[in-house]
């Protein structure tokens, strides 16, 4: 009889239910976006740390991001760290902005990533034309087939300039999308480090693979006392390192998860204050169920099974709008994540977000006088 | 006396309001209800009979006076005891139905049953044979808008006795009907008092119920004033018939 009672007091003002349903909608789109453009952020600040095959970073002393690691590292450093117990691979990559001059004029930014395939430390994944093999051909670079456009080319063996030298397109990527809205340019290592003009053993980080069974972290303390002007981090490490850079130093982070948590208050209100007016339209019948005996409880409970109620249908409804907004921005510049995790998340935030809207509707059934049932 | 007494209450005191607004309500109130009995409390407005009701149904607490429902004590009690003990021995009917407008017949006395944790199939059992009770086996899915307000009433005796109650605390029961739903109302609760297990109160000014009374008791100003039996009722229903016809005479 609870759902029941629930249900026929959500559906009998129509109205109502109406303002319950699109307040939470609406909170559930905007948690939603917001949350999804915070994970997709994420994933694309991670990718590229996420992807690469290393147990260790080793990283030129205050290196900020993967983008931003300088090209200080030397043979020295590598040399030495090879030298280290545990160690079996020190592999060099180079990683700087870079300008891009599109072949009908005009420049962009980009990150060109010098990496050599074989070396089995960070190589393009999701190849959709060409492929690796075809980097080890004079001048040729893989890009993003959805930076195309900002390149100003338009797909395999089109042509353009880095810095002073010309590269050609060899292979095509899917979905590497760069969150500093510069696009990731793949290239060898020499010829990324010709591209740039630096010297030939000059490296931005080590990828330090370590031998089956190697511990850790004694492999790592090791490690820093080899190098004692590099930093050497752990995978986790430096993906902490490359967030605290790109999403909470430049507060878009903040900015999306204050979206968020606006989107939630703002939900919890409206649900609040639509729960409170049922409750308080409903409440001679609230006190009728106690003067028939009804504990405390069960009314606590019919209110709850109304907000729940409230959840499931409005959850039902945004996020039937929010994969479509999802679905929208998959060719946008900055991708909305919808993950199953994320959306099983929102269910629960909705589902909290009605049960604490609930609460003052509770306590205004908890503070009536049963005596109102003689009310005439 | 008929069968055993079911509810007693001693020297009851309800002190209403704070400072200065603060009145006497009932000022040392006894009585007792007896099983097999249909009891009337009458008296003029203000004088009580809705607070005694209250404090008799278990919804108001006396500040002083004691009170004893089939033989638990209730004074003392917190919120959710009374609550228990008035889900286990009190049926209530309202003046206004207090029906729920979005269930049906059916579904509202169901719901008393509900509150005391009977299963479904109980439940709709003996709502089923509540509503059989009162005549309205044919209204299980009607909606309480579209019922006539003598069929409310009914579903709403029909929800005071689905859980077998011992007592059942009528408030002015007749008051929002006609008088052909009045008498029928009133009959039903009579023929209900008739059982032995179950004792009915019901507050009541009106003078057409007195012929449903095995018992009457008359407050004013928070004190009994009279308690008459049977056959004393019957003499003053008499009188009233007499009052009423001169009166259309005049």
């Amino acid at each position: 009889m609870i759902l029941t009672l629930a249900i026929r007091n959500l559906f009998h003002d129509r109205v109502r239910l109406a303002v319950t349903l699109i307040g939470i909608l609406f909170s559930i789109v905007l948690v939603a976006v917001q949350l999804g453009l915070y994970f997709g952020a994420r994933k694309m600040i991670v990718g590229m740390v996420d992807n690469a095959h290393a147990d260790i970073w080793v990283t030129a002393y205050g290196a900020k991001s993967f983008e931003e690691g300088g090209v200080l590292l030397t043979s020295r450093e590598r040399h030495a760290a090879l030298a280290v117990p545990g160690v079996a691979a020190a592999i060099p990559i180079l990683v700087s902005f870079v300008e891009w001059r599109k072949p009908e004029g005009g420049s962009t930014s980009a990150v060109l990533i010098g990496t050599n395939p074989e070396d089995n430390g960070l190589r393009p994944w999701n190849i959709a034309e060409g492929s690796i093999r075809a980097l080890g051909a004079p001048d040729t670079v893989a890009v993003d087939r959805s930076y195309l456009t900002d390149l100003g080319v338009t797909g395999l063996g089109d042509t353009a300039q880095i810095e002073k030298g010309r590269v050609r397109i060899g292979a095509l990527t899917e979905g590497i999308r760069s969150f500093t809205m510069s696009p990731y340019v793949f290239t060898t290592l020499n010829r990324a480090r010709s591209l740039l003009g630096v010297p030939a053993d000059s490296a931005s980080f080590l990828l330090i693979q370590l031998t089956p069974g190697a511990p850790l972290d004694s492999v790592r303390a090791a490690l820093k006392k080899e190098l004692p002007n590099s930093e050497v981090l752990t995978k986790a490490e430096f993906l902490d390192r490359n967030l605290d850079q790109w999403l909470y130093s430049t507060g878009a982070g903040v900015a999306l998860i204050g979206g968020a948590a606006l989107g939630l208050l703002v939900g919890t209100v409206i649900v609040a204050q639509t729960l409170y007016s049922s409750t308080k339209d409903h409440l001679s019948e609230f006190a009728t169920l106690r003067a028939l005996g009804s504990s405390a409880g069960y009314i606590h409970r019919v209110i709850l099974m109304q907000a729940g109620l409230s959840a499931v249908f409005g959850y039902i409804l945004g996020m039937a709008i929010a994969l479509t907004v999802v679905a929208f921005s998959e060719a946008t510049a900055l991708p909305i994540l919808m993950t199953p995790e994320l959306a099983a998340a929102l269910f629960l935030i909705t589902v909290g977000m009605c049960a604490i809207s609930a609460v003052s509707a509770i306590i205004k059934v908890t503070r009536m006088d049963p005596a109102m049932v003689f009310n005439k | 006396m008929t069968g055993s007494v079911v509810l007693e209450a001693r020297d009851i005191v309800k002190e209403l309001g704070q400072g200065a607004n603060k009145v006497c309500a009932l000022k040392g109130v006894s009585l007792t209800l007896r099983t097999g009995e249909m009891t009337l409390l009458m008296g003029p407005s203000g004088s009580g009979k809705t607070t005694l009701l209250s404090i008799l149904g278990c919804i108001l607490s006396p500040t002083s006076g004691t009170l004893e429902i089939a033989g638990n004590r209730v004074d003392g009690l917190g919120p959710e005891a009374l609550a228990d003990l008035r889900r286990r021995y009190i049926g209530f009917v309202f003046q206004s139905y207090n029906l729920f407008p979005t269930l049906t017949a059916l579904e509202n006395v169901r719901i008393a049953l509900d509150v005391r944790g009977e299963s479904k199939s109980e439940t709709i059992a003996k709502a089923e044979a509540a509503l059989k009770l009162v005549g309205l086996a044919s209204k299980l899915t009607s909606f309480p808008g579209n019922l006539s307000g003598g069929e409310q009433q009914r579903v709403a005796v029909a929800r005071a006795l689905a859980g077998s109650p011992a007592v059942i605390l009528a408030d002015e029961p007749t008051a929002a009907l006609d008088s052909e739903n009045g008498h029928a109302v009133m009959a039903l609760l009579a023929e209900i008092a008739q059982d032995k297990s179950r004792a009915v109160l019901a507050v009541t000014h009106d003078p057409r119920t007195l012929a449903y009374a095995d018992r009457v008791i008359r407050i004013e100003d928070g004190r009994i004033t009279s308690e008459e039996r049977r056959a004393e009722a019957r003499r003053n229903v008499a009188l009233y018939d007499l009052a009423r016809k001169r009166k259309a005479h005049a």
